[in-house]
């Protein structure tokens, strides 16, 4: 559905077969992107994974070693960085120091042509935007970090750019401020409508702002899709365990029988899971059960022994032997919490355990 | 109260003798000289046998003084320029691109600053003799470049380290092209170091007396040479109002500059 959505609207920016090597080190391979106008995309992976480099492509700031870059159905992989229509957001800010508010914010203006009187216009308007009106005489350093994010973004955004990048805008900023920008920076971004792409290490700021999320793993795009689809139903078994906390459960597919296949753990336990059309007995396969489904009670198929028990308010994280297998739940609580060392019965609903084949990747 | 003083025991005592006598050591001589240059004395010496301002008055009248003086403002202005142009051109190249040999070049651009001056002097005279080139002031600002060049390379190098390349990266980003780049965001950054390395080029070479005595055409005279020269014939005690004059423009210079520097980069933060 959301793949045919983007198809179908404008695309805004388009990556082909994207590569790029710090001589022999791969930093981004072979990624291929459709964005699709007013789209907001995350890019989400582990540090190292390449998200800023592609970004960098994007912006100009380094050269691809292959592959296309279209932008507003314009090639600009082949163009210089100035002359690329493109909002940049840093980590950092990198707001020019020695420059006024309205100076930084007037920058890209002063390259478009536009009069001296508008841009006055303009750089009134971006701060109303940002709710920072009235600041223009201030220096960057006269304000706070979460104050100069929000510069930042009236900055990039006041050039009407064909897309905003953003590289992890608010890994600079204490947690609470961390909260407000992000509702704020997805309201900005509704508001005007633009093109986003943003790169974060935080699985909660990708699910919580996304439209789409593109989950990558060194250098290659795992999966994307809606921030709810690649939470449920992870397609590797990197997504699997870099998004929440999931339980991977190795064995072997037993019996395939009313769409429900029986594995067989590694400790002979068996365990049910919904069968995907491919499943056939015999198979390897890893069943992954997100912490949140392993359900804690007096009775269930599996039994197990409480380990260690983290009580987090409403619910309570708990570690469970279950006959030499560890499995990690996260349970809402009931009557009471479980304590160490108690006998507890476990159960999975088959819904709720998906299968990775051999190669780690969802069985179709 | 001054029994805590007493307490810290005679190591410190002896810590705060030593130095008080080192800045005695340091700062005396050129005391002296300003002292005595007030002196109404024939002799360029001690006792003082009254205040004035007669030997200023004198070295105003002495064509040689003005005119060595006037050569060394116009080559230490001159070689400071110059060398901040080269030098803020080279620091960027080695700071912010990649190229084959950049270690190489490095280390022969902060070479000057490692070798003996003599050897310097010697070097670019024979190198001019070989070229059958005459020696002229250009052959003399030449070569105070090469001495003071290290030095710049250096100040503005550290700074540009310091100068974060996302503030270039923004500015690009926002449409400036490179020269506008440098314009609206490199060289403001940069302004402290570049007048900290202004001044201290002008001061290497208006000091600078070694390798002058080789480089300079004959005939003509440098403010250290021509004190050189004069302190030949007799300690006059014009020479101490010369000297006083010249603490004042090496250390006044610096001092104003530090002062701009600081202003700038204050503002440019
Ligand atoms: N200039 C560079 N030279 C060599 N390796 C680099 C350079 N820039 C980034 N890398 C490497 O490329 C990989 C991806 O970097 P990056 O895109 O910054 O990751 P991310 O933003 O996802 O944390 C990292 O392993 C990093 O070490
Ligand atoms: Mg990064």
């Amino acid at each position: 559905m959301k793949k045919a959505c983007a198809m179908t609207a404008e695309t805004a920016v388009q990556l082909r077969n994207v590569t790029l090597s710090y001589g022999e080190f791969v930093a981004v391979n072979n990624v291929s992107l459709s964005i699709g106008r007013g789209e907001f995309v995350t890019l989400l992976g582990p540090s190292g994974c390449g998200k800023t480099t592609i970004l960098r492509s994007i912006a100009g700031l380094v050269q691809p070693t292959g592959g296309e870059i279209e932008v507003a159905g314009r090639r600009i992989d082949n163009i210089p960085i100035h002359k690329r229509n493109i909002g940049l957001v840093f980590q950092n800010y990198a707001l020019f120091p020695h420059k006024s508010v309205f100076d930084n914010i007037a920058f890209g203006l002063k390259y478009r042509n536009v009069e001296k009187s508008v841009i006055a216009q303009k750089v009134k308007r971006a701060l109303d935007m940002v709710r920072l009106p009235g600041v223009e005489k201030k220096l960057p350093s006269e304000m706070s970090g979460g104050q100069q994010q929000r510069i930042a973004l009236a900055r990039a955004i006041v050039i009407e750019p064909d897309v905003l990048l953003l590289d992890e805008p608010l890994s600079a900023l204490d947690a609470n401020l961390r909260e407000e920008m992000r509702t704020e920076l997805k309201t900005i971004q509704r508001e005007v409508g633009i093109t986003t792409i943003f790169v974060t290490h935080d699985q909660e700021e990708a699910l919580a702002m996304s439209d789409r999320v593109v989950v990558m793993n060194k250098g290659v795009i795992e999966q994307q899709g809606s921030p709810e689809d690649v939470y449920r139903r992870p397609e590797t078994r990197f997504v699997a365990t870099f998004l929440g906390q999931s339980n991977l459960l190795p064995g072997r597919i037993a019996s395939v029988g009313n769409g429900l296949a029986t594995v067989s753990l590694d400790n002979g336990q068996q365990i049910e899971a919904a069968a995907p059309s491919a499943a056939k007995a015999g198979m390897a396969v890893t069943g992954v059960v997100r912490a949140q489904k392993v359900v804690v009670g007096k009775t269930g198929p599996i039994q197990g022994k409480i380990i260690s028990v983290s009580y987090l308010g409403g619910t309570a994280a708990y570690f469970i032997d279950a006959a030499g297998i560890r499995l990690q739940s996260i349970s809402t609580i009931e009557e009471r919490i479980w304590r160490e060392g108690e006998a507890v019965a476990i159960s999975i609903a088959p819904a709720d355990c998906q299968l990775l084949d051999e190669t780690g990747h969802r069985l179709q | 109260m001054n029994a805590t003083n007493d307490n810290r025991g005679l190591g410190w005592r002896a810590v705060q003798l030593v130095t008080v006598l080192v800045y005695i050591f340091m700062f005396a001589p050129i005391l002296v000289v300003i002292v005595l240059s007030f002196n109404d004395s024939q002799f360029g010496g001690f006792p003082m046998t009254g205040f004035s301002f007669r030997w200023y008055a004198k070295l105003m009248e002495n064509e040689a003084v003005l005119s060595a003086f006037q050569t060394s403002i116009w080559v230490a202005v001159l070689t400071a320029v110059i060398c901040s142009v080269l030098g803020v051109a080279a620091a960027i190249a080695l700071v912010r691109y990649e190229f084959p040999g950049k270690e190489l070049v490095n280390t022969i651009l902060i070479a000057p600053a490692l070798v003996p001056e003599t050897v310097l002097g010697v070097g670019l005279l024979l190198l001019m003799r070989w070229a059958h080139q005459p020696r002229t002031l250009w052959l003399l600002v030449l070569g105070h470049i090469m001495l003071a060049l290290p030095y710049v390379v250096l100040v503005v190098q550290a700074r540009l380290i310091g100068v974060r390349r996302v503030y270039e990266e923004a500015a690009m980003s926002l449409g400036a092209n490179r020269f506008q780049t440098f314009r609206e965001v490199t060289l403001p950054l940069l302004m402290p170091a570049i007048v900290a390395s202004l001044l201290l080029v002008f001061t290497i070479s208006f000091d600078n007396i070694t390798a002058s005595m080789f480089w300079r055409p004959s005939g003509v005279e440098t403010m250290p040479t021509q004190i050189l020269s004069m302190l030949k014939v007799s300690i006059s005690p014009e020479i101490n109002a010369l000297g006083t004059l010249m603490i004042v423009v090496t250390v006044g210079l610096p001092l104003l500059g530090g002062g701009l520097a600081r202003y700038l980069a204050r503002s440019g933060r």
